[in-house]
């Protein structure tokens, strides 16, 4: 079906060349080639420990890399302050774990990187998180504290919290693994609004049913390497690899 | 397969209720519960009853001179006499009213601050000048007021301003230290784990010789540095290395998470500390905060050793006058009342701190 309705993909916003990491002796990411276009939904697979969540976490920089090139919007990762502020300012990230800050409210989890990051004057900050978390369904929660509310909803205004400061990229790192089985639905059911908006989004996460449904792209890493990439209907039907065929056949087979 | 109706909840057992099973669940659940539970009786009832004869049955009142005590039992006629000493030391008796109205603002703006919501603009202003107005109030020589030197401060009045001073600066400078620890770089890194294991591995007693004997070599002849900033400066330095430990077990108690998101939001590292891991470190660290405060509390009468005339001093002072000999004992227990009360107000003051910070539980 997603072939039925390919859509138009912009330029190229992320490009990811030839990166290499290592964690002392350990080679965590090797020789990694991607190119995601505006507009792209990836989905990145692969057995925990085969280096997806580090390869993410490298384009928003949370983690360092020792060699290659990712630019985002043409702009160079690396330690100039000036440039990581315009990839924060363009990336988000929602994490396994949400992260939300237990300290503040849900709405002044919203405002607080707008107002004190961006600048936004107040008002405006707060009507584009009351925005958001409506789009999120979650709205009547803006006064409660993230520990008030269940996984399934702290991961909602998460991704809310992400949307605040309209970045052109999301990266999703395992957005639902941390969850109760009940509650991944209401989490996916936002991803995929997302997706069918045009997101650009990169997306790490096992829900292999969001991948086929959503997905352009879907790319198998296994030990620190890009095995395969495929369109979701050739990857999930026909793997080439013999990796990938296995990892399909663990995974689905129960 | 079955099906089953629902149930009705029922109340618990009586004996598994109230009163009754908190005392056999608390004080006799074992034999040896048992035992310990009577031994304790049997502690208060040697301790209770004869510090509440010799404390109120058989005191003394009424009166004005020694001569009224006559018999057993205290003599709280010796506390009212000496009450200004005790409260102010030796600040000049017809310049009283200075330091009852510096104590007074405290209360006045206390109250201000908790009871009228809002206006944070002014109330940080007046945080900010009320340490000017109290510093010119009580010491003068200003707008008329004749000078009262440091020397003269005295008593509880002294005991507050080293207390208060030493923890309301010793904060920040501890924050800052704790950064410091934290720090990826080497140099901040090394300096402060250098002054905060220098700090700690020495007793605050040389730390308080030091400022008073040691530190006016360093300065030109002639230049004579206030003994009572002296000390403030050696308590405040010695606390702050306490309150950086404190904090940094703090921000070991906050996940990895809660610094990635701040970072992945966009924010710098000073908006990152101040708005998401302090709060949340100072909070985990309430307790431990506290509790270094109120020993800096105590602390505070230290400075006896360098000729400051502290709350504690002045009992020793006013015990050695030839007309209220042998009244070491009332003067100590009322010393200890005091600091009882301020160090109690300061862990319940601490305890409703962290109920109304904790919103990890939910509310």
């Amino acid at each position: 079906m997603s072939e039925t309705n390919k859509k138009a993909l912009g330029e190229p916003i992320i490009q990811i060349e030839k990166v290499n990491k290592w964690y002392d002796d350990f080679h965590v990411l090797k020789e990694i080639d991607l190119e995601v276009k505006r507009g792209e939904i990836v989905v990145i697979a692969g057995p925990s420990g085969s280096g997806k969540s580090t390869l993410i976490r490298c384009i928003n920089r949370l983690e360092e890399y020792q060699e290659g090139s990712i630019k985002v919007k043409g702009v160079e990762v690396n330690n100039d302050v000036k440039n990581l502020k315009e990839i924060r300012a363009n990336v988000a990230m929602v994490f396994q774990h949400f992260n939300l800050f237990p300290h503040l409210t849900i709405l002044e989890n919203l405002t607080l990187a707008p107002v004190w990051v961006y600048k936004k004057p107040k008002k405006e900050a707060i009507e584009t998180a009351m925005h958001y978390l409506e789009r999120v369904n979650i709205a009547d929660q803006a006064h409660k504290y993230p520990n008030q509310l269940s996984g399934g909803q702290q991961q909602r205004v998460a991704i809310a919290r992400a949307l605040c400061k309209s970045p052109d990229i999301m990266l999703f790192d395992e957005p639902t693994s941390a969850l109760d089985p009940e509650m991944i639905g209401e989490v996916l059911d936002v991803m995929i609004s997302l997706a069918e908006e045009g997101k650009t989004m990169v997306t790490v996460t096992h829900e292999m049913g969001f991948a086929r449904k959503v997905a352009d792209r879907v790319i198998f890493m296994d030990a620190g390497q890009i095995v395969e990439e495929n369109d979701p209907e050739t990857f999930f039907h026909h793997p080439e690899s013999e990796r990938l065929q296995l990892f399909l056949k663990q995974i689905l087979n129960h | 397969m079955a099906v089953y109706p629902p149930k009705q909840a029922k109340e618990p057992p009586l004996l598994e209720r109230g009163p009754i099973a908190w005392v056999r669940h608390n004080l006799l659940s074992s034999p040896f519960n048992i035992i310990f539970t009577l031994l304790g009786i049997a502690i208060l009832y040697m301790i209770i009853p004869p510090f509440v004869k010799w404390a109120i049955l058989d005191a003394h009142f009424v009166g004005n001179s020694k001569a009224d005590c006559a018999g057993g039992g205290a003599c709280w006629i010796f506390i009212r006499a000496k009450l200004n000493m005790f409260l102010y030391g030796f600040y000049p008796h017809d310049q009283l009213w200075r330091p009852k109205v510096v104590i007074g603002t405290i209360l006045a703006l206390g109250a201000f601050a908790k009871f009228v919501p809002g206006l944070h603009r002014l109330k940080l202003a007046l945080i900010v000048l009320y340490p000017v107005f109290a510093f010119i109030l009580l010491h003068g020589g200003l707008f008329g007021l004749p000078l009262v030197e440091t020397a003269k401060w005295g008593g509880l009045l002294l005991t507050l301003v080293i207390a208060t001073v030493g923890i309301v600066l010793s904060f920040p400078i501890g924050i800052l230290l704790a950064l410091g620890r934290q720090s990826k770089l080497p140099i901040i890194k090394s300096l402060s784990v250098f002054y905060i294991e220098f700090v700690r591995g020495v007793p605050l007693i040389t730390v308080l010789f030091m400022a008073s004997v040691v530190l006016p070599l360093f300065f030109p002849e002639g230049v004579n540095f206030d003994k009572l900033a002296r000390a403030l400066i050696g308590i405040t330095l010695f606390e702050a290395a306490y309150v950086a430990e404190n904090i940094r077990s703090g921000f070991q108690a906050i996940p990895k998470g809660q610094y990635e998101a701040a970072d992945a939001l966009g924010l710098g590292y000073w908006q990152k500390m101040a708005l998401v891991i302090l709060p949340q470190a100072i909070k985990v660290t309430i307790p431990n905060l506290v509790g270094t405060f109120i020993s800096l509390f105590k602390d505070t009468s230290l400075v006896m050793i360098i000729g400051l005339f502290d709350l504690l001093s002045m009992v020793t002072v006013t015990a050695n006058d030839r007309d209220w000999l042998g009244m070491d004992t009332e003067g100590y227990v009322f010393a200890a009342f005091i600091f009882w009360i301020f160090t109690f107000s300061m862990s319940m003051y601490s305890k409703r701190l962290e109920k109304k910070l904790n919103t990890d539980k939910g509310k």
